[in-house]
């Protein structure tokens, strides 16, 4: 089996075409802007900048060394990390800075999906990098307000770090410690951007949360930073990304999401990920679940290089919930490294994994899991399923699970499958009048249509056509 | 040519092994190869090989041609037909410096040559006792079986008593070829202050069917890393193992099943019944290569929890390339439900008998994909003298 450092022509192709492209869309001018490269100065910098209270720029700086002490995990990892130069990384560019770019420079095809997707001209502006930030005001002031009314904080992780101390610090990094990995160590030193979101005890709320509803805040950053805590009885679900293609200049994001449920509290996260195809996607998402409290992480991955991406749960309090429902679809020159983690730490608590992942072309897409179940717990239970999909002979997919069970008064039950779309079943929709390419699509979003439902109402509609769109030209 | 000495390759190639051994590096915690593993096992510090071996030959009227001797025996008379399948394939699995050790130690154990359209009825029974304090034995059974050719083979290794820590680094290589029949099955029974490394590499080739299968109810710690690699159409390999750990034993282990030809199939099924504070780890991959499609390959690995304070480890991993490939793994944890209770004693069975034959009907399962009834039974007596010990 050749090595995943060589890369092959296409993704070369792609980085060589943005590399020249990222010259363009950063001019000298910027009045904010680190530079490139990482060192002490550059984390100095940032702080400057954002002006940090004290206490978050020692973080930073800690969290560098950690950064640099730990090892590339390229011990079970994929050897692509390799291909990641953190000296020719630009780690901060300042709010509202953020480069233009001409309608022209847009690729035709993100144009065309733009087209296909029907997507709002007002949201097109803004993912195409045409315009520095979405513009929603008017869209969605009237959800905020209510939200304010509420005794929501929802902010962005600068303002909320200020702003809202008291409520925020106990609980940043504490999820998610700065050395649980090399990436997460690189997100505490410089991030910026990301959601900090705070619902009271016992309020529902009753629209998801969208980071669009931010306004005039740092978006999507490279190095997002979100925590979000939901009092006890509370029921909160957010949204993150959007199902069409971001067309994206910086080629690492390294994100890190920490959810608190108290008692009986319930998250949702909602993730869409489509970036464009240079890019490494390397995030750390993590929950917290306190008593009868529950955390669920709804994840599709359809863009990006390598996406490394294992959300978990950890169940502290009794009869707490995690779930992870995951679908990834891996085109040529993309590896899908996504998973879960659950981590069981008090009694009758239970975790459910659903992963379903689509290998086309010469994607590859990898499940790795994680359930952990100590000594001394009673009635914990997982069920962990993956099933993987490959659609051309040249597709990959593999999966690593691992299962730790201590005890007798635990079920856990691991179960994969791997499997092609039968000849029979294209053959039977053939006979129907359907073309070879639509009963294929149509096989693929039988596949993964149990998970789409899952996935809020528009995002849902969008998925199966974006998969429609990823699915063109794979077959005959 | 044959030769009354030891030839030069195999004493070149002990020389190479120790040097081998010396340069590679002891298995760390970061090798994904030894997650879970207990590295604290591998400390075997004022261990010496051992002066001589104690192994008894059991072995049928063998039809004409067949070459069944011990090892180095073998390497003297049929030192060219050794040296061609003599650990060819590297181990993969972690173990590289032990296998290593092996080589430049070698000493006992059994060479088996079948060759084309010849089929040996009754098992070869080979037993290996282990005997004096801080010894490591260095055992290699080496099974190679020509064109449609048949014959199985059953490796015991016990300790000479219950007190004498001893080491054992076995290594075993099966190599089956063309519309062959392979089957091997070892049955650990050392002391519980004894350790075991145990390295099987399995190749199976066109129309070929091999079966391994391990037993582990002794030591205080063993390790069993099984490679299985199907390179020719039509192969087939039944990797089987039954674990039953009590006390503090402790189990690791790797599996992997090696897909490198279209049309071959592979099937894997490992079960731990698990008793008292004792751990298990297993860790397998399927790896489908490119073009090696019309693969099915399965794999399970099923716990039994007898206890609250035992642990099972499982990591099941599939690596597929190919297309057209039917795959799937499957592991489970999980205790002894009441209404199976229930169900026998409301015939009259007491709980703990019932416990009992739930847990010996689990862990026979295994055993009967073995195919071959002389060995069953042995399997199944050292079997039934586990769970009396328990």
């Amino acid at each position: 089996m050749s090595a995943e450092a060589t890369i092959d022509q296409d993704t070369q192709a792609a980085i060589d075409v943005d590399r020249a492209k990222g010259d363009f869309h950063f001019p000298e001018n910027h009045k904010y802007d680190a530079g490139v490269g990482l060192s002490a100065d550059t984390i100095n910098y940032i702080s400057d900048v954002k002006d940090d209270p004290d206490w978050v720029r020692q973080f930073r700086l800690k969290a560098y060394d950690t950064f640099l002490s730990k090892p590339m995990p390229t011990n079970w990892a994929t050897e692509d990390l390799n291909n990641i130069h953190f000296d020719d990384i630009r780690y901060y560019l300042a709010d509202g800075q953020k480069p233009m770019r001409n309608w022209e420079d847009v690729p035709d095809e993100v144009l065309e999906t733009f087209e296909r997707l029907g997507v709002p001209e007002q949201e097109r502006a803004f993912l195409a990098g045409v315009e520095a930030q979405y513009d929603s005001e008017t869209a969605y002031s009237s959800v905020k307000e209510e939200l304010e009314k509420d005794g929501v904080i929802f902010v962005n992780s600068t303002e909320g770090l200020k702003e809202h101390e008291e409520i925020f610090r106990p609980w940043f990094g504490k999820v998610i410690p700065t050395g649980d990995n090399k990436f997460s160590a690189l997100n505490s030193a410089v991030f910026s951007g990301g959601s900090f979101i705070y619902i009271p005890k016992g309020l529902k709320v009753k629209h998801p949360l969208q980071a669009y509803f931010r306004i005039n805040s740092e978006n999507f950053g490279q190095f997002e930073r979100t925590l979000i805590i939901a009092d006890e009885g509370a029921e909160v679900m957010y949204m993150e990304g959007c199902t069409a293609p971001k067309f994206e200049t910086a080629t690492l994001h390294s994100a890190v999401v920490e959810l608190v449920a108290m008692k009986g509290a319930k998250i949702q996260y909602v993730t869409v990920q489509n970036w464009s195809s240079n890019v490494f996607n390397l995030v750390t998402k993590r929950g917290l679940a306190h008593e009868d409290a529950e955390v669920r992480w709804i994840d599709c991955n359809i863009g990006s290089r390598l996406t490394m991406k294992y959300p978990g749960v950890v169940m502290k309090g009794e009869r707490a919930r995690g779930e992870v429902i995951s679908i990834a679809l891996a085109n040529s020159g993309q590896h899908q490294d996504t998973g879960a983690k659950m981590i069981h730490a008090a009694d009758n608590t239970s975790s459910n994994v659903v992963s379903k992942s689509i290998s086309v072309g010469e994607g590859r897409s990898t499940y790795r899991g994680q359930v952990h179940i100590p000594k001394h717990l009673k009635g914990c239970k997982n069920n962990t399923e993956c099933d993987a999909l490959m659609i051309n002979a040249n597709s990959k997919t593999d999966t690593y699970p691992a299962i730790t069970v201590r005890g007798n008064q635990h079920v856990t039950q691991h179960e994969a499958s791997v499997s092609q779309v039968s000849q029979e079943m294209l053959f039977y929709m053939q006979q129907r009048g359907i073309s070879e390419a639509a009963a294929m699509s149509l096989a693929v979003n039988g596949f993964i249509n149990d998970l789409v439902s899952e996935f809020p109402m528009e995002y849902s509609v969008e998925l199966k056509r974006l998969i429609e769109l990823e699915m063109e030209g794979s077959v005959g | 040519m044959m030769t009354t000495t030891i030839p030069t390759w195999f004493e070149e190639s002990q020389q190479r092994a120790q040097g081998v051994y010396d340069a590679l590096a002891m298995p760390s915690r970061k090798d994904e190869t030894w997650r879970f593993g207990n590295l604290k096992q591998l400390n075997f510090e004022g261990y010496t090989p051992e002066a001589s071996s104690d192994i008894s030959y059991k072995i049928p009227e063998l039809p004409e041609g067949v070459i069944c001797l011990p090892f180095e025996q073998a390497v003297e008379k049929h030192g060219e037909l050794v040296q061609q399948y003599f650990m060819q394939r590297e181990a993969r699995l972690g173990s590289a410096k032990f296998t290593a050790l092996h080589r430049a130690n070698v000493k006992g154990g059994l060479f088996v040559y079948v060759p084309d359209n010849v089929k040996v009825d009754q098992p070869i029974e080979v037993s290996h006792v282990i005997a004096g304090a801080r010894q490591i034995a260095f055992p290699h059974t080496l099974i190679v079986t020509g064109k449609n050719a048949e014959v199985s083979v059953l490796d015991r290794f016990a300790s000479a008593n219950e007190v004498d820590a001893s080491l054992c680094i076995a290594v075993n290589d099966l190599i089956a070829g063309e519309g062959s029949k392979l089957s091997y099955c070892v049955i650990q029974e050392l002391n519980l202050e004894s350790r075991m490394i145990q390295v099987n590499g399995t190749e199976v080739g066109r129309d070929a069917h091999a079966t391994a299968f391990t037993l582990n109810t002794g030591s205080k710690w063993a390790r069993n890393e099984a490679i299985s690699m199907m390179t020719g159409e039509g192969a087939h390999s039944d990797m089987l193992a039954c674990s039953i750990p009590s006390g503090t034993q402790q189990y690791d282990q790797r599996t992997y099943q090696h897909h490198a030809a279209p049309h071959t199939n592979s099937d894997l099924l490992y079960k731990n019944t698990l008793y008292g504070t004792s751990r298990t780890v297993f860790s397998g991959l399927i790896l489908v290569d490119e073009g090696a499609h019309y693969t099915d390959a399965y794999q399970t690995c099923r716990n039994l929890m007898m206890e609250d304070t035992a642990e099972a480890n499982s990591m099941p991993g599939l690596e597929i390339n190919a297309d057209q490939v039917k795959c799937s793994h499957g592991s489970t944890s999980s205790s002894i439900s009441d209404e199976e209770i229930f169900y026998l004693r409301a015939r009259g069975i007491s709980p703990q008998k019932a416990r009992r034959l739930i847990a010996n009907g689990f862990s026979v399962e295994a055993v009967d994909r073995i195919g071959n009834d002389r060995i069953e039974e042995l399997v199944i007596a050292a079997i039934d003298r586990k769970f009396a010990s328990i």
